[in-house]
């Protein structure tokens, strides 16, 4: 085994070391570099286990929590990182200085902004989804993690994935695709290790120890599934070159378009709702430490959901070429997907039945109930977007990045924090985090920031969208878009400072993690002594 | 696997199913939430019936009320063109240089002209018209081309120094870089700059080799010459700026700057009212 992986490791740093010389771009030369000492660093490794006596199996009475703890910290890594390039894009807009004209073209806004999107929702969004989901199937199966170190090839090939991703961006490459911009062998890549994911979940759940699957499974489950679906076929392309980064999408026009919206939607819809409703089902009431509120409620509404969100997409092509058949279908498909959209908030609410004292003394259980105040928050306001007469007025407008943020700094970024907090001490061995009181400053340090950015948000948007459209009685238009992008600066400001309240709670809760980690040490949990029997 | 139990604080049975400790409640569905999706589910149905919708073997429903976007916009704008059709077709038809200001059709072309230079105009020129280096500030009173109302209209329709209009106005200046050596472009460049500056010190070469090379177009007092674009060089106002470097550059590379053809894109009326409405901006001849 260890000699095929020497053959193909080999042969890897030899296709690398080819494409490094003849790349034809900048971003596909770093990446055959980054690729060829990753591989030759792995060589060395395989290389050095040959020579020793063959490891002893893994143990199968515990959880594999290692790669937990790795994706913990990752998710803390990424998510600074993504909310500081994120600030630092937010005040760009505000002071154009600050694209730098020194460090042209790499620190243009337009080089940034995928960065931005890209870390905040794959690096930190991914990465928390990566890391709760492995947490979660394990214990709600009583089991192992499935395929040994199949695991650990999903942190890591991920991590590289993020890190080739951001890269490409700054040299310049890109398929130009939102949320979909990494090219074609990036793309390659990630196909690799999200099936190999998805096999470790679907293994996990295959050996479970409990007759029923949990709904928090059946939501990371549908998240799996279908971004590796929206992936693949959103990202059918053609190379140029097998040297080069450039590709050519398969699908043209309207029809380019159409499946692109099928996708990002549906990344919304499954990456960030489908996937963080899982973290939602398990952690939540595990911090309340009370029962799912209802049970047909989890059923239909994931039903509803699933069902109902893959429609939705043509709702962000109003007014566009995309024929209006199609855009009033996306967006009656919305209208409707309001309340399965709600059931989730609902039963993660009222799941605090008996327990809502925990409000007033808890500041992790306060931070879920924001996540799923914002949720449902954003869930309606979504909804209410896609209707064709309010699109006329929000479609291009700030609004949109207001809805964003509302739902991405509120909802997934505050459910994230929620579930780092409780899973930190838990996997290092203490009782609680370092400091309660720091969570509490973070809480209300986020809070107010996300208050500021979605106020501001709202305010400028809708202003622009009047602006736009404002005409004379004789039907001449009164404003010049320059004069819109004046009234905004404002607004701008007000965001960026919002960013930065919202960034300096996130370092609040690295250095409570830091602290908390550092006096703590990796523990190893067994999986549930009554279930020792049924053992394999 | 635990047996279904009541829970104390709400009184409602669980479903008996145990995963890490965490139980289920069974209760209902709510009853408001089921309604609202029901009630989002009829509208939907109805929504559809009434608007476009349906895919089948060729087009699709096109819905009880007919409407489509394209229709709506369409629609928006006759009404407005229907509105505005006597005024229109006035200013199409009317000598620009007779209208006075307060006259109601000049009224009517420089609201619309201050659309057509919002939407056209305002990326180049700025969305005053004060211009930025390289595109002229169409608020004061020095004109490349000309100022009166009939040389702005025409500049407007056939732009300048493209290639996609036969009557572009059209004018090249040479790059003096290949026919002067460094010296002899400072000694030029300072000339020009004392054009305009009082305290600027007369350069006698300068004025010569002025004469012998610029003079042709510039003007031998350097006044320029609209025939050819030539910009006055003695009023202190520069196109791409005045100091001793950009003076430098313009004289060495030459300069070329473009106008599209906006005739190409707008309508007849468009032209004269945004003529009309540059013309109205304070620089007017």
């Amino acid at each position: 085994m260890n000699y095929l992986k020497l053959i193909g490791l080999g042969l890897t740093i030899l296709f690398t070391a080819l494409a490094a010389n003849w790349a034809r771009d900048p971003a596909y030369q770093l990446h055959a570099v980054l690729v060829m000492g990753v591989a030759v660093f792995l060589f060395w490794r395989v290389l050095r286990q040959t020579e020793t006596e063959a490891p002893a199996p893994a143990p199968m009475g515990d959880y594999n929590d290692g790669v937990i703890r790795a994706g913990v910290i990752a998710t803390a890594f990424w998510g600074i990182a993504g909310f500081l390039v994120g600030t630092y894009i937010a005040f760009q807009l505000a002071f154009p200085a600050l694209n730098l004209d020194w460090a042209q073209p790499y620190a243009n806004f337009g080089r940034l902004r995928p960065l931005h999107t890209s870390a905040v929702i794959f690096a930190f969004g991914g990465n928390a989804l990566i890391a709760t989901s492995f947490y979660v199937v394990q214990r709600t199966s009583a089991a192992r993690l499935w395929g040994g170190g199949a695991a650990w090839f999903v942190f890591w090939g991920y991590q590289l994935f993020i890190v080739l991703a951001a890269t490409g961006y700054l040299l310049g490459a890109t398929q130009s695709k939102e949320y979909a911009e990494p090219e074609w062998y990036i793309d390659i890549w990630l196909t690799i290790v999200w099936l190999t994911y998805l096999a470790v979940f679907l293994g996990t759940i295959f050996r479970r120890r409990e007759r029923h699957i949990y709904v928090a499974n059946w939501f990371y489950l549908a998240f799996i599934v279908t971004v590796a679906m929206l992936h693949v076929v959103n990202n059918l392309s053609i190379p140029v070159s097998i040297w080069g980064s450039k590709s050519v999408q398969v699908f043209s026009g309207v029809q380019d378009a159409m499946t692109q919206w099928w996708y990002g939607h549906n990344a919304v819809g499954f990456f960030l709702t489908a996937g963080f409703l899982g973290m939602m089902y398990y952690f939540v009431p595990k911090q309340a430490g009370r029962p799912i509120y209802s049970y047909k409620l989890s059923i239909i509404h994931f039903w509803a959901l699933i069902f109902l969100y893959i429609w939705a997409g043509p709702h962000h092509l109003h007014y566009t070429a995309l024929p209006d058949w199609a855009t009033t279908l996306g967006m009656v498909f919305s209208i409707v997907l309001w309340m399965p959209s709600w059931g989730g908030m609902i039963n993660g609410l009222m799941t605090l039945q008996g327990a809502w004292d925990k409000l007033r003394t808890d500041p992790i259980m306060r931070m879920f109930v924001l996540a799923l105040g914002f949720y449902g928050m954003s869930t309606f306001e979504g909804p209410m977007m896609s209707i064709r007469a309010v699109n006329s007025l929000s479609h291009y407008t700030d609004w949109t990045i207001g809805h964003v943020h509302s739902g991405a700094l509120g909802w997934n970024g505050m459910i994230t924090f929620a579930c780092l907090y409780y899973m930190t001490p838990r996997l290092w061995g203490r009782t609680e985090m370092h400091s309660v009181r720091a969570i509490s400053w973070h809480f209300w340090l986020a809070t107010l920031g996300i208050v500021l950015y979605a106020a501001s948000m709202w305010v400028t948007g809708i202003m622009e969208g009047l602006m736009w459209r404002e005409v004379d009685a004789q039907g001449f238009l009164v404003n010049a878009f320059a004069d819109t992008v004046a009234a905004k600066f404002p607004m701008y400001v007000v965001r960026g400072l919002g960013g930065v309240l919202f960034l300096s709670g996130a370092l609040i809760m690295v250095w409570n993690m830091w602290m908390t980690i550092r006096s703590g040490r990796p523990v190893t949990t067994a999986t549930p002594a009554r279930y020792a029997l049924a053992a394999e | 696997m635990t047996e279904r139990r009541v829970d104390e604080e709400t009184g409602v049975e669980t479903t008996g199913h145990v995963w890490d400790g965490i139980e289920e409640l069974n209760n209902p569905l709510p009853r408001w939430w089921l309604w609202t999706l029901y009630a989002c589910i009829v509208w939907a149905i109805g929504y559809t019936v009434l608007y476009p919708a349906w895919p089948m073997l060729s087009g699709a429903t096109t819905g009880v009320f007919g409407y489509s976007t394209r229709g709506a916009v369409a629609a928006e704008i006759a009404a407005h063109d229907a509105q505005n059709a006597t005024l229109t077709a006035d200013l199409v038809a009317a000598d620009l240089s007779a209208l006075t200001a307060g006259d109601p059709l000049h009224r009517y072309g420089v609201a619309r002209g201050s659309a057509v230079f919002r939407a056209n105009c305002s990326q180049c020129h700025g969305s005053g018209a004060a211009g930025a280096p390289g595109y002229p500030n169409l608020l004061d009173d020095d004109w490349l081309w000309g100022g009166d109302v009939a040389a702005i209209a025409q500049t407007v329709a056939h732009g300048i120094r493209n290639d996609t209009d036969p009557d572009a106005r059209w004018s090249q200046m040479p790059a003096f870089g290949d026919i002067l050596n460094p010296e002899e472009i400072g000694s030029v460049v300072a000339h020009v700059a004392s054009l305009s500056a009082t305290d600027a010190i007369p350069d006698a070469a300068g004025a010569v080799l002025f004469s012998e090379n610029c003079a042709a177009c510039h003007g031998d007092a350097g006044l320029g010459n609209r025939d050819m674009g030539a910009p006055n060089l003695a009023d202190a106002i520069w196109l791409y700026g005045g100091d001793t470097d950009s003076l430098t550059q313009t004289v060495t590379q030459a300069r070329f700057g473009i106008m599209p053809p906006l005739g190409q894109r707008l309508t007849d009326a468009d032209v004269a009212a945004v003529a009309l409405y540059v013309h109205g901006l304070g620089g007017g001849e």
